[in-house]
């Protein structure tokens, strides 16, 4: 049915008889706009458009886009290029990638670029680019369309200042995080010896693993002279993690000291450390404890052997590699915990060190290493039992660097300091060097 | 390191002929010399290029430190004329480029036996007495419109821009691809581009040099390209009949032809 514009709605014999004059009105308007005509689409439409020559000479603008520039039609057409119509900004970005592109691709799709108003104001826009080709092939001119982009400009803005932003403080976390670290590292080393004592007669060697950077752990150790001819040596494990470990750690290792040299004997040391802690933590309602084994050495000159008393709180046994070849554990079970209870029984045991023989000390971290594909066995003290006996009549510093390339082979299975304490008498009567490596 | 793998050197062209280097400038990628290729392909060796951060180029060996000069371009050049053991080469730079084969051809004059100069700009700031065409205003604002236009580029598609050997057509489809560059290294590339003052430098130049300009450049004015052309004593100015800054895409059989004639008269 054809309906012409300007028709008169109550004509009775007018096509729209069956409408009332209301809907008529509607269908006069609608048909008016399908009357609307390319021109006025072109020069009218909700963007810009223009075509220009291959040499960017604009040879047709709309209307649209004239009154966002603010120009006047005979100063556009034939006369500038459709890069002056950019910022100076826009125009070396024309140059180096949109003309390129476009030259390249034959069109060019939702580039942002900033059009310059004649009043100096910048317009964002979103441009794109077609080559129109002729028959030939030959390249004949470029249409462009732009859409006003203030909004969306806006907006994206908003999302990069948000990201840098994001950025900003991702970069603040990690300069903060690396600066915790060094502040732990430096706490942790000051809980251990900077280097071990010499003693003579003994070779030395302790290795400490940090399972994390981020936090401090909780084992400890130390050797030092208590007289003349004698030297105290304990490794131990608190419990927890973290600052409040760290001053469990600090607490545990100078009171230890102190008690030595106030008693040097192994059960009447611990037993101190028990009533101090307990005194500390437990009475005030926040137990906390430890593991430790404590230990005296006297070295006698005259046979080279080494006289070990020792006591263990609640720790595991010591290892012991002989020079011929076999190792074992020197059992010292049923020791407590160090500070649960106000009153607490250590077990002690002595042993003798003869040349070639080595006293292992080492925390849980190395016997509860998860092993195994699916890491859901523990390496265990049999494991330790043979890995020591292969190892048995190595001077103390080989014993620790093996120990230490088995903690490495444990992987992400490893997830607990560890600390390793290796007390050796050499095999034959010379000095070696007192050495200690750290990770 | 393998340098062909991480500038993308593709080389093609007569094996026995004289090997051209071709050197993008700043914004894309060798691809910009497509229309080039097959009017030197007959009687050269042609070798192609991307710089570090550009094209398919190993992102991975991308420093801010060392792109934020010109010598770090220039280093990328002397690399690549290593692998090949190229002995004097002709160098095409276009923009910036043009800049870094006089480096290069300073650092090792064996390599590089003759220059050819594309629409090449020693400075873009103006400057006491001379005109580069821009203020320093100008070109921060060209990194404003580097912030907002990624061209296709996007951290989740960066390795299939960057070069999927598996996959070859991942990278065709998808649009803006010549000219996708990571923000970030895009920003240093400008930088290092638009910030630079090589106008001393062109006195180093001791081999035969084209400056190859186009009638109407908005990046490179006729006064630069005269500057550029006095600044190198014996050099050849040729003004193309094109319009903007890439000749070699909007005029290519003018640009071949003064490319050729200039190759021909080496011999």
């Amino acid at each position: 049915m054809m309906c012409r514009s300007g028709q008169q709605p109550d004509q009775p014999d007018s096509c729209d008889h069956q409408h009332s004059g209301g809907e008529a009105t509607a269908t006069a308007a609608f048909a008016a706009l399908l009357e609307d005509s390319a021109e006025e689409l072109y020069e009218s439409a909700p963007c810009g458009y223009l075509s220009t020559l291959m040499d960017g000479t604009v040879a047709k603008i709309n209307a649209t886009l004239l009154d966002w520039l603010g120009l006047a039609r005979e100063a556009v057409v034939g006369r500038m290029r459709f890069s002056d119509l950019l910022t100076v900004g826009g125009r070396l970005y024309h140059e180096t990638h949109f003309a390129p592109l476009l030259q390249m691709q034959g069109s060019i799709n939702g580039i942002a670029l900033d059009l310059r108003h004649a009043d100096g104001d910048r317009i964002p826009v979103l441009a794109s680019s077609v080559v129109k080709y002729g028959s030939m092939g030959k390249p004949l001119l470029i249409r462009t369309t732009l859409f006003d982009a203030r909004d969306r400009r806006a907006y994206e803005e908003e999302l990069l200042r948000r990201r840098a932003v994001a950025e900003e403080a991702r970069r603040q976390a990690e300069a903060d995080r690396a600066r915790l670290q060094d502040a732990l590292a430096v706490l942790q080393r000051s809980l251990l010896p900077d280097t071990l004592p010499v003693v003579p007669g003994l070779d030395t060697a302790a290795y400490y693993h940090t399972a994390s950077p981020d936090e401090l752990g909780g084992d400890f150790y130390d050797i030092f002279p208590v007289d003349g001819k004698r030297f105290a040596f304990f490794l131990g494990d608190v419990c927890g993690k973290g600052p409040q470990a760290a001053a469990l750690t600090s607490l545990t290792r100078y009171t230890l000291r102190a008690a030595a040299l106030h008693e040097p004997d192994p059960r009447s040391t611990l037993t101190t450390l028990n009533k101090v802690l307990h005194e500390r933590y437990a009475a005030g309602g926040d137990p906390r404890y430890c593991t430790a084994i404590f230990g005296i050495l006297e070295i006698d000159e005259t046979t080279d052997q080494v006289f070990v008393q020792l006591a263990s709180g609640g720790h595991p046994p010591v290892l012991i590699l002989r020079a011929d070849g076999t190792a074992e554990y020197l059992p010292t079970p049923g020791g407590l915990l160090i500070g649960v209870l106000p009153e607490a029984r250590f077990t002690a045991a002595t042993t003798t060190l003869s040349p070639g023989d080595t006293l292992l000390l080492y925390t849980d971290g190395l016997t509860e290493a998860r092993t195994g594909t699916d890491r859901s066995s523990l390496y265990g003290e049999d494991a330790l039992l043979d890995f020591g006996t292969r190892h048995a009549g190595a001077p103390a510093h080989d014993l620790v660097q093996a120990l230490t390339a088995l903690l490495d082979g444990f992987g992400d299975g490893l997830d607990d300091d560890t600390a390793l304490l290796a007390l050796g008498v050499p095999a034959r009567p010379a000095a070696r060097p007192t050495t200690r490596s750290r990770p | 390191m393998d340098i062909a793998r991480r500038n993308n050197v593709t080389v093609t062209g007569n094996p026995h002929g004289r090997t051209v280097v071709l050197a993008h400038g700043f914004g894309c990628d060798q691809n910009m010399w497509r229309s080039t290729v097959p009017a030197l392909a007959p009687e050269y060796r042609v070798v192609l290029f991307d710089y570090v951060g550009s094209g398919r180029s190993e992102l991975s060996a991308f420093s801010p430190d060392r792109y934020a000069s010109l010598q770090g371009y220039a280093q990328d050049v002397m690399e690549v004329c290593d692998a090949l053991d190229l002995r004097d080469a002709v160098f095409v730079g276009h923009s910036v480029s043009a800049m870094i084969g006089v480096l290069a051809a300073d650092m090792a004059p064996e390599r590089i036996g003759a220059l050819v100069m594309v629409a090449p700009s020693p400075r873009y700031i103006d400057d006491d007495g001379y005109r580069g065409g821009f203020s320093a205003q100008d070109i921060e604002e060209l990194l404003g419109s580097l912030e907002s236009n990624y061209l296709g580029w996007s951290a989740a598609m960066a390795p299939v821009i960057m070069g999927n050997p598996e996959r070859p057509e991942l990278g065709a489809e998808l649009e803006n691809s010549f000219c996708a560059t990571d923000p970030d290294i895009a920003r240093v590339f400008a930088r290092t581009t638009f910030l630079s003052d090589s106008r001393d430098d062109l006195k180093t130049v001791r081999v035969p040099t084209l400056v190859l300009e186009s009638a109407q450049d908005a990046i490179a004015p006729r006064e630069v390209g005269a500057f550029v052309h006095a600044a190198i004593p014996g050099s050849t100015l040729v003004t193309l009949d094109a319009i903007g800054h890439c000749p070699h895409l909007s005029a290519p059989e003018a640009t071949n032809q003064a490319l050729l004639e200039f190759l021909a008269a080496l011999r």
